[in-house]
């Protein structure tokens, strides 16, 4: 990578010398150079590769803005000395109503946490609608009513709104667009750009509950299953994680880096910090917690749990002091019960993310293009 | 080609001539065409291909041939070969 | 769960992985025919446990790898036209035609959609009696006692709006073309054991003979794996050539008889083409004359459409095991699972795509990787 992209871009860290070129930022000029392919496909929006590329290709360049090419969950930036975290997340999830959820709660719950995840105190959030023409007043009842109780349990006040109707027809009944601001205390450095090889790789509890949920809803792939989406505000669970990694001992800023793996899984989470911070990871098969009922959906389906989605579950990397106190408070926090070490973080093969099979052998955890489909072979 | 997993009968009813009936695999429950193992009852284990038992799980064949496999595994640990030599370790 | 579970045992794994390099004197190479297997043995890295001695070569066993790419352009034109639904497997939708996907096709305004099985495409058809529901019925023997089943449920039902586009391929037919090749390397096969769940062992009997060739029948789990290649190792140590059964919990020698019933009376022998491996006489199905009311071939007069590969795409060699992946100039480069060249990096189960995916050479990876990729 070369120096030019440095100076526009500020805080990104060591470069990686085997990044693929990145349109040159100075050279840029209408049209925008467009991504490979010609229109949007569903993929783009599954947080795998393809909607890193829409990323990279075409929105970094555009914007070019130093916090935005940091690509945390949120943005991290100063005003007046003080410093806000402020993110903005869409939902489109189909069925509106799940075992679990709506699409209400969890727009409240998915921008909490992507507040969260930068080390704030989520306090604030708008909430945007679009609506299909024809959409039952009920329907739409129900899913307000559902954000009121989820924003009332998260501790946050909805404050501002705008709503649109489209024409029947255009949408899939119900769109939300939720942005949120908090605060982060000073002393909390929280980005995907600052794992470090021999950190600990921790998951807080068990993966694939949300995507599994949804998934046995859907025309063609129904099954009974008693599983829930995990759809959760996980704010105070991370505080509880920060108070642990700033106990009296251990080194400053030792939580490195916290994600909620929601669309594209585990394995997208985790290749993004890896590619971000510039080191490989190795994780542990057996150390993931998986439940039963998802195990036996995907082993059906033909899926990669890891790839599933999540919608109240976080991954952490945390310093080696820091991380049997982090795991402790995690397990002594409602929603962190099952929490595990899953991994370290090595030095060996910056940006790949392996796993040590059950067998002892090793395999790639590759991040996919798109979504994962069912299979029959 | 050919992904096919193990599950357990839970019932199983005539439908428009056709059995069929509730297979759990793992926690989760899918309906399954059962027509093509009348041998099979509640509680039997079979191998279900895009929705359709294939074959019976043969439970007896299923532990005699896995009883062998487990003592290989068990002999190995100690660092026995199964032959009666001591392996290395 | 179980016997799913027990067969991924890795105490039991390394025991066989022990004993055949105990046993084995000299280099062997193996070919498993299943795509299912080639998945499974990428994904738990077997090849690591195994001796340098035992050389496996991937075989043409993914029904997706080797549907041909006129059908899947057949498909992409059903899927476009306002009246259809197309309803198809998962695995299929990503693998390039000659222009497009169905993937993509689905992206510009196609009724695509995704089943697990062909028990929820009929019920599309029922439920929506508008719209012409057609079914991309791709699959090896296995697969195809559950479409049979479909089209005389469709057929007793008089459902009128359901129909099959069938691209059915048999095993042996195939196995015999590759082994008869005067490339051919392969000394040992893993038969795959769902399909002789359902067919049973005797064409596998009759190769076994024709080519004096050990062919053990294989499950699909890690022990099941390597238990087969035990198996085979023992039989090529001693010269012996026969057929065994490794997964003898699911696979009897005559194989399931309703299920190859239900076969016989809807479908009927026919040449069928290969991808990348071109016209292989009597190794495919299609549907009986009695049921072209549910064949989509003779309801929607599709055109003939014929496409050459890409140059550089090897697949037909990484498909009969004369090359593996790796070996392939474009493997990783010009050719991966988000812009595939052939069907064998689509696939899940294709042999480029399972390499690539779990076992790629690791100095190919960054090269190819974002520095940091979107939130979804």
């Amino acid at each position: 990578m070369n120096a030019r992209k440095q100076e526009c871009v500020q805080e990104v860290p060591r470069e990686q010398e085997d990044a693929p070129a990145v349109p040159s930022l100075d050279a840029l000029s209408c049209p925008l150079p467009l991504p490979a392919g010609k229109t949007i496909l569903l993929g783009h929006g599954s947080g795998g590769r393809l909607s890193g590329d829409l990323v990279r290709q075409l929105f970094l360049p555009a914007f070019r803005s130093p916090a935005l090419a940091r690509l945390d969950d949120q943005a991290i930036v100063r005003i007046n000395g003080v410093r806000l975290a402020f993110t903005t997340d869409s939902f489109v999830v189909k069925p509106l109503f799940f075992p679990g959820g709506s699409i209400g709660s969890l727009a409240v719950h998915g921008t909490v946490n992507d507040l969260a995840m930068g080390g704030a105190q989520p306090l604030f959030l708008s909430v945007a609608f679009i609506l299909e023409e024809g959409l039952p007043m009920e329907t739409l009842a129900r899913v307000i009513e559902s954000m009121r109780r989820a924003a009332e349990e998260a501790g946050v006040e909805i404050v501002t709104g705008d709503t649109k109707v489209v024409e029947k027809g255009s949408g899939d009944g119900l769109f939300i667009n939720t942005t949120g601001i908090g605060l982060v205390p000073e002393g909390v450095e929280l980005s995907a750009h600052r794992a470090r090889p021999g950190d600990f790789i921790l998951a807080s509890g068990t993966l694939g509950d949300h995507g599994i949920a949804i998934l046995a809803l859907r025309e063609g792939l129904v099954f009974e299953s008693s599983i829930e989406s995990d759809s959760a505000a996980l704010h105070t669970l991370v505080s509880a994680m920060l108070l642990a990694a700033q106990a009296p001992g251990l080194p400053a800023h030792s939580l490195r880096c916290l994600r909620d793996p929601t669309r594209g899984g585990l394995s997208s989470a985790l290749n993004e910090i890896a590619a971000s911070s510039g080191v490989g990871m190795e994780l542990e098969e057996a150390s993931i917690p998986i439940r039963e009922e998802v195990r036996g959906a995907c082993e059906l389906l033909g899926l990669d749990p890891l790839y599933v989605a999540n919608e109240g579950k976080l991954i952490a990397i945390a310093a080696p002091e820091a991380a049997q106190p982090v795991l402790a408070a995690m397990r002594a926090h409602p929603l962190g019960r099952n929490a595990q070490i899953i991994g370290r973080v090595t030095d060996a093969q910056p940006g790949l993310v392996t796993l040590r099979t059950t067998l002892g052998t090793s395999r790639i955890v590759d991040m996919l293009a798109g979504d994962q489909l069912p299979r029959i072979c | 080609m050919c992904l096919a997993i193990p599950g357990k009968i839970l019932d199983s009813m005539q439908e428009n001539g056709v059995r069929s009936g509730r297979v759990q695999f793992g926690g989760i429950v899918r309906n399954v065409c059962l027509d093509w193992v009348p041998e099979a009852r509640v509680g039997d284990y079979v191998l279900v291909h895009v929705g359709f038992a294939i074959s019976t799980v043969d439970a007896e064949e299923a532990g005699r041939t896995y009883e062998v496999l487990e003592q290989m595994g068990a002999l190995a640990e100690e660092g026995l070969s199964p032959e009666g030599s001591t392996e290395p370790s | 769960m179980k016997y799913l579970d027990e067969y991924r045992d890795a105490r039991i794994a390394r025991a066989l992985a022990a004993k055949i390099a105990r046993f084995v004197t000299r280099p062997w190479v193996l070919m498993e025919i299943c795509g299912g297997q080639t998945h499974t043995l990428m994904r738990y890295g077997i090849a690591s446990l195994l001796p340098p001695e035992i050389e496996l070569v991937h075989g043409p066993g993914c029904p997706v790898c080797v549907t041909p790419l006129e059908m899947v352009d057949k498909a992409i034109a059903l899927a476009s036209r306002p009246d259809v639904t197309l309803v198809s497997y998962g695995d299929m939708l990503r693998v390039p035609g000659s222009a497009t996907d169905l993937w993509h096709a689905k992206a510009a305004g196609g009724d695509v959609r995704v089943v697990y099985s062909p028990l929820d495409a009929l019920e599309i058809a029922r439920r929506e009696p508008a719209r012409q529901v057609v079914f991309f019925a791709i699959g090896f023997e296995t697969t195809a006692p559950p479409h049979a089943m479909a089209v005389c449920q469709a057929h007793r039902e008089g459902l009128a709006n359901f129909a099959l586009l069938v691209s059915h391929v048999l095993v042996p037919p195939a196995m015999r073309a590759l082994l008869l090749s005067p490339r051919n390397r392969v000394q040992g096969l893993i038969a795959p054991g769902h399909v002789c769940t359902v067919t049973g062992v005797q064409d596998y009997e009759a190769l076994c003979r024709e080519f004096h060739m050990p062919i053990v029948v294989g499950g699909f789990e890690p022990v099941d794996l390597l238990e087969a290649i035990e198996l085979l190792v023992t039989q090529l140590e001693h010269g012996r050539a026969a057929v065994e059964i490794q997964y003898s919990r699911s696979v009897r020698e005559t194989g399931n008889l309703s299920a190859q019933t239900v076969v016989r009376d809807v479908f009927e022998i026919c040449d069928r083409k290969w991808r990348g491996i071109g016209s292989i006489p009597q190794s495919g199905l299609r549907l009986r004359e009695k049921y072209a009311a549910h064949d989509a071939e003779c309801l929607f007069g599709l055109e003939e459409i014929s496409a050459p590969e890409p140059p550089e795409c090897i697949a037909a060699e990484v498909l009969q095991g004369w090359k593996k992946p790796p070996d392939c100039s474009a493997f990783g480069l010009g050719c991966t699972p988000d812009n595939p060249m052939g069907a064998p990096m689509v696939s899940s189960e294709g042999a480029c795509a399972a390499y690539y995916r779990y076992q790629r050479p690791r100095s190919l990876n960054s090269a190819l990787r974002s520095v940091a990729a979107g939130k979804g």
